[in-house]
C-alpha cells in the first residue's frame, strides 16, 4: 500500500541535544497509525517537524508524492495535512462556524475585491463554504453550536470542533495529538468509533499521538514507539503490548513483569 | 446560518439606519435650524457641537474604522497610525493645489481663480489615490516589520509614526526640492465641487460634512463586509491564535499585509477629508498623540465591533476637540476656580486606556457582547419552532 505520509531518517538538533534521533516513519493510505513514547520521548517535536513548525536538521518528509520538509506550515496544511491540538487551539472569539470556514481558507479564492464587490463568485463560494461547514458540524455533532462561540462550547464538543476545523481542509493525513486527554474511559470509548468512523468516511490516513493506552491498542492499525529521540519498537498493537524495549522504556527494568 | 446571517445583518441594518438619521439630523440641523435659530441657540450649539467639530469627528470615524482593522481584526498593535494619516493629507496637498507649481495638469480638477497652476485632481480621484497609496506604505513598512512579535511590531510602528511626520516638517528643502513646505504647509486646498453645482470653500461645513457622511459610510460597509468575508475570518482568526490559523492554511505574512493596507487605506482617506476640511496640510497637526487618540477610540468602543468604535470615536473626538474646554469653562465659571482643563486631555486618555485594560478589555460596545445576546434570540427561536 502506498504511504500517505512518510519521514525518512529525520533529525532535529537544537544546539547540542538531539531531540529527534534518526527517526522513519510512516502513514500507509486509509490507515491509523499511533505514536507513543514517555514524556519528553520527541513526539511533539517530530509532529511539529511534520506540520512544518520545526525544520529538520536533516531528513525529508513527503506527503503523498509531494515533499514538504520545512515548507510554510500554511503550504504544508493545503496540500492535505491537517492537525488537531493537545491543549485546544480554537479560534476563542469566533463562532464554531467560522471555526471550520477559516480552514477552507485555502481553497477558497475571493479576496478584497470580490468581498467588497460581493461577485456572484464570491456569493456562491461563501453560500457553499457555509453549507459545508455546517455539514461538517453536523458530522462531528456539534451542529447545534454553529453560532455559539468556541470558547463556550463544553470541553468534549470543542475537541470534536476540532477534528471538523481540520477536516474542512480536506486532507489526506489528519494528525491528532493526544485526541483523548481529559476524557472519561466511556467519551473516550466513543471518541475510538468517531475516529474509526472519520476514516472511513471522510477517506483520510490518521496519526494519533496518545498517553491513554487503551485508546492507542484499541484504535491502532500500526504503533511506533518512540524514546529518548529514538524509534524503539514499531509493529502491530499486540507486538508492541509484548515488546520488552516498550515496557522498559515505560515502566523501567523492573516493571517488566507488570508490564500493560 | 440563515437565521444567523439575517440576525446579524438585521442588526447591521438598525445601525445603519441610525448612522444614515443622525446624519440627516445633524445637516439639517447646521444648514437651516442653527442659522434660523435665536442667539443663545445658535451659541449653545456652536459652543458645545460646532459643526467644525462634527466634521472632524468624521474624519476620527474613518480613521478609527481603518485602525480597527489592523488592531481589532487582525490583533496587530500599530502605535504610529498618525504616518498614514499624513501621508494622505499631503496627497491632498500635492495633487489638489497650486503647489507643485512646476506642473499644469488638471484632471476634472477644480482650482480656485488665480491658482490654476500645479496639479489639480478631482476629490474623489484623490480619496483613491491617496488611499492607494498609503496602502502602498502600508505593505512597505509592513512586508520586513509584520514578521516581528507584537511588542516589536509596536515598537517599529511607532518609530514609523514618529518619522513620517518628521519628514514633513523639515521637508522644505530635501536636495533643492521642496517636499512639504515645512511648517508653514500647503494651503489652500481645492474646493470640492458639490454635484457640480457649488464649490465647497472652507465655510461649507455643512455640505462637506454630506459628503464625509458618505465617505464614512462607504468605510463602514468596507469593515462590514471584509469581515463577513474570507479575509476577514482569516484576520480574526489570526487575532486569536496565530499559530493555529496558520496550521489551517492562512498564510501570515500576506493576511496581515492585507490588513495593514487596508488600515492604511483608510488612513489616506482619513488624510485627504482632514486636508479638505481644515483647507490645508500642516505637518504639526500630526504628532504621535494622534495615533494614541486613535487606538484609544477603538479600545474604548470595542475591539472589532465596528459599531462600537465608531461610537468610541465620536465620544473621545469631542471630549478632544471640544468637550473638554467646553465642560472646563463650565465648571470654572459656576465655581468661579481656574483649572486648565485641556491640559488633563492625556491624563484622561492614558488613565482610559489603562482602566479599560483592567476591568473591560473587550470594549464597551464589544463584539462578543451584542453577537451573543443575538444568540439568545437565536435559541429562542429555535425552541419555538
Amino acid at each position: 500500500m502506498a504511504n500517505a505520509l512518510q519521514a525518512d531518517a529525520i533529525t532535529v538538533q537544537f544546539g547540542g541535544l538531539v531531540a529527534v534521533n534518526d527517526v522513519s516513519f510512516s502513514v500507509p493510505e486509509g490507515g491509523i497509525v499511533s505514536l507513543i513514547g514517555p514524556n519528553g520521548a520527541g513526539k511533539t517535536t517530530f509532529f511539529n517537524v511534520l506540520t512544518g513548525l520545526y525544520k529538520p536538521t536533516s531528513g525529508v518528509v513527503r506527503l503523498g508524492d509531494e515533499i514538504i520538509t520545512a515548507r510554510p506550515p500554511h503550504i504544508i496544511a493545503k496540500h492535505g495535512l491537517a492537525r488537531t491540538f493537545q491543549n485546544i487551539r480554537l479560534f476563542g472569539l469566533m463562532t464554531a462556524e467560522e471555526n471550520v470556514m477559516v480552514a477552507m481558507h485555502s481553497h477558497m479564492r475571493s479576496g478584497i475585491l470580490r468581498t467588497l464587490l460581493k461577485t456572484p463568485h464570491q456569493r456562491r463560494e461563501e453560500a457553499q463554504a457555509h453549507a459545508r461547514a455546517r455539514e461538517l458540524l453536523d458530522y462531528v455533532g456539534v451542529g447545534r453550536y454553529a453560532s455559539e462561540y468556541a470558547r463556550n462550547l463544553p470541553y468534549g464538543d470543542q475537541r470534536r470542533l476540532e477534528v471538523a476545523r481540520a477536516l474542512a481542509l480536506q486532507p489526506k493525513v489528519l494528525l491528532l495529538d493526544e485526541p483523548t486527554a481529559g476524557m472519561n474511559p466511556q467519551e473516550s470509548a466513543a471518541f475510538v468509533e468517531f475516529v474509526r468512523r472519520v476514516r472511513e468516511e471522510m477517506h483520510v490516513s490518521i496519526l494519533l499521538i496518545e498517553h491513554d493506552m487503551s485508546v492507542v491498542m484499541r484504535v491502532s492499525e500500526r504503533i511506533t514507539v518512540l524514546d529518548q529521540g529514538q524509534k524503539i519498537a514499531e509493529g502491530t498493537p499486540d507486538e508492541i503490548k509484548s515488546d520488552a524495549r516498550v515496557i522498559e522504556a515505560y515502566l523501567g527494568k523492573s516493571g517488566v513483569e507488570g508490564g500493560r | 446560518m440563515a437565521r444567523h446571517t439575517s440576525i446579524e445583518s438585521t442588526s447591521n441594518r438598525r445601525w445603519a439606519i441610525g448612522f444614515t438619521a443622525a446624519a440627516a439630523f445633524l445637516f439639517v440641523l447646521y444648514h437651516w435650524i442653527v442659522p434660523n435659530s435665536p442667539q443663545p441657540v445658535h451659541d449653545f450649539v456652536q459652543g458645545w457641537f460646532s459643526n467644525a467639530n462634527t466634521n472632524e469627528m468624521i474624519v476620527y470615524i474613518i480613521m478609527a474604522l481603518g485602525l480597527n482593522v489592523v488592531v481589532g481584526y487582525a490583533g496587530l498593535l500599530d502605535l504610529g497610525f498618525v504616518a498614514f494619516w499624513a501621508i494622505g493629507g499631503y496627497v491632498a496637498g500635492w495633487l489638489m493645489s497650486s503647489f507643485l507649481g512646476n506642473f499644469q495638469i488638471n484632471i476634472f480638477g477644480n482650482p480656485a481663480p488665480g491658482l490654476e497652476m500645479g496639479i489639480h485632481i478631482t476629490f474623489w480621484w484623490v480619496l483613491l489615490l491617496a488611499g492607494g497609496f498609503c496602502a502602498l506604505w502600508g505593505i512597505i513598512i509592513g512586508a520586513p516589520t509584520l514578521r516581528l512579535k507584537s511588542d516589536y511590531l509596536a515598537l517599529v510602528t511607532l518609530g514609523f509614526g514618529e518619522i513620517i511626520p518628521q519628514v514633513f516638517v523639515n521637508g522644505q528643502d530635501i536636495n533643492g526640492f521642496n517636499l512639504s513646505n515645512g511648517t508653514q504647509g500647503i494651503t489652500p486646498i481645492d474646493p470640492i465641487k458639490f454635484f457640480g453645482f457649488r464649490d465647497l470653500g472652507p465655510f461649507d461645513l455643512d455640505y462637506k460634512f454630506v459628503i464625509y457622511s458618505v465617505i464614512c459610510a462607504g468605510m463602514v460597509m468596507v469593515s462590514l463586509r471584509l469581515r463577513s468575508g474570507r479575509l476577514g475570518r482569516a484576520w480574526l482568526a489570526i487575532r486569536e491564535d496565530e499559530l493555529a490559523a496558520s496550521m489551517m492554511g492562512v498564510p501570515l505574512m500576506r493576511t496581515k499585509l492585507s490588513a495593514y493596507a487596508v488600515g492604511a487605506f483608510a488612513g489616506g482617506l482619513g488624510g485627504v477629508v482632514f486636508a479638505t476640511h481644515i483647507n490645508g496640510v500642516f505637518a504639526e497637526r500630526f504628532n504621535f498623540s494622534i495615533s494614541i487618540i486613535i487606538l484609544a477610540m477603538v479600545v474604548l468602543g470595542g475591539m472589532g465591533n465596528v459599531w462600537g468604535v465608531m461610537v468610541g470615536a465620536i465620544v473621545l473626538s469631542w471630549i478632544n476637540g471640544i468637550g473638554l474646554q467646553q465642560l472646563g469653562n463650565t465648571i470654572n465659571t459656576t465655581f468661579n476656580t481656574d483649572i486648565n482643563f485641556p491640559s488633563f486631555n492625556f491624563l484622561i486618555f492614558g488613565s482610559l486606556l489603562i482602566l479599560m485594560m483592567i476591568f473591560r478589555r473587550e470594549g464597551f460596545i464589544p463584539e462578543a457582547r451584542t453577537r451573543l445576546v443575538m444568540h439568545e434570540h437565536d435559541r429562542d427561536n429555535e425552541e419555538v419552532q
